[in-house]
């Protein structure tokens, strides 16, 4: 028990640790989404990251040990959006490690891995931006892990394994980020000639080439980890992306509304 | 799945992980590459957009931040590997 302790206690001293170093990739830079966009895509993430908020409280007080799954999910992420993959088109861009947290945590919590990490990456390293903040987020802590974990269910159900599973919710996640942040650059810089659609079409063709091996590289090695942790009695197959999640929140909320 | 197919299927995983970007490299020529967001950021200058705010530190050069990112990721993997480490000695314990 004394030893569990000491354990949190260097958990957490981690976790600080780490939000104080950043990096994630894909960032609208600053100053590069105008006011009222900005305003908009803050005021979309702002519910998403409370939800998560409370996500994040209710699974430490229910199971502290998933303060540990949860420094884990981080650093999963840190290694992740530091590798700069080199891509066909000579561009390079890196991974979220968004959808391996998915799978632990829950797409909720990931709301608020994402904003912490994103937060102090605009201090230290000038990727994305305040301004930019909820557009960003929005796209990778929210958008993205939503769709793994439809990704994930919707597989599984046509009866794919685990891991086949897993693998394209990854990938498809990761992917689904760079669509939105397409979608978020082409609404607030439509092209001159051919509007909105013509400048989705430009930037998802600067992202999505350069993205497609960077999410295949990133859905092969969240399978990896993922491996190694049911090898070691870490965690059950069953327990990945399970509804519980939801199902908890869905609860939570109801109690709420009848108070 | 046991122990010893498992070890080999996640060798062949990480092949592929090595395969992907140096087929990229090959195939698109040089690392000279200033990142997807850069690009994006590069063409909407060239519109007549120009950003209204700045970021409120960058790191001082290519350098520090090569420093920033590599210490992320060591300190990621640092935590990673510690963690597995962890788990494996109490699955043999």
């Amino acid at each position: 028990m004394k030893q569990t302790n000491k354990l949190k206690k260097s958990i957490n001293l981690i976790l600080l640790l780490f939000v104080c170093i950043p990096a994630f990739s894909m960032h609208i830079m600053e100053g590069y989404l105008p006011v009222n966009w900005a305003v908009i895509w803050s005021l979309a993430f702002l519910p998403v990251l409370l939800v998560g908020l409370n996500r994040v409280k209710a699974l430490i007080a229910e199971t502290p040990e998933k303060r540990m799954i949860l420094a884990m999910v981080v650093a999963f992420a840190f290694v992740l959006s530091s590798l700069k993959l080199p891509s066909v088109t000579g561009s390079s861009s890196h991974a979220t490690g968004m959808g391996f947290g998915t799978a632990l945590v829950g797409p909720a919590s990931m709301a608020v891995v994402g904003t912490v990490v994103l937060l102090f990456q605009v201090f230290l390293l000038a990727h994305g931006g305040i301004t930019t903040l909820g557009a960003n987020a929005f796209a990778m802590a929210f958008a993205g892990p939503i769709v793994t974990f439809l990704v994930y269910r919707l597989f599984k159900k046509t009866g794919a394994s685990m891991r086949v599973s897993f693998f394209f919710a990854a990938v498809l996640g990761n992917l689904f980020t760079y669509l939105v942040t397409s979608i978020q650059l082409a609404l607030a810089h439509p092209d001159a000639s051919s509007g909105v659609m013509g400048a989705f079409v430009k930037f998802i063709g600067i992202f999505g080439v350069t993205q497609v091996p960077v999410a295949i590289v990133e859905g092969l090695l969240s399978v990896m980890v993922i491996n190694v942790l049911i090898n070691n009695d870490f965690i059950k197959e069953n327990d990945l992306f399970s509804f519980n999640s939801f199902n908890r929140l869905r609860k939570r909320k109801i109690a709420h509304e009848i108070k | 799945m046991k122990s010893n197919k498992l070890k080999g299927y996640n060798f062949l995983l990480l092949a592929f992980v090595i395969i992907i970007p140096i087929v990229g490299l090959m195939l698109g020529g040089d690392s000279e590459f200033g990142g997807a967001d850069g690009m994006a950021a590069e063409m909407i200058d060239n519109s007549d957009y120009s950003p209204w705010i700045e970021n409120i530190w960058a790191p001082p050069g290519g350098e520090t931040e090569s420093l920033l990112f590599s210490l992320q990721s060591a300190i990621g993997a640092g935590v990673l590997f510690y963690f597995i480490g962890y788990i494996k000695g109490k699955k043999a314990a």
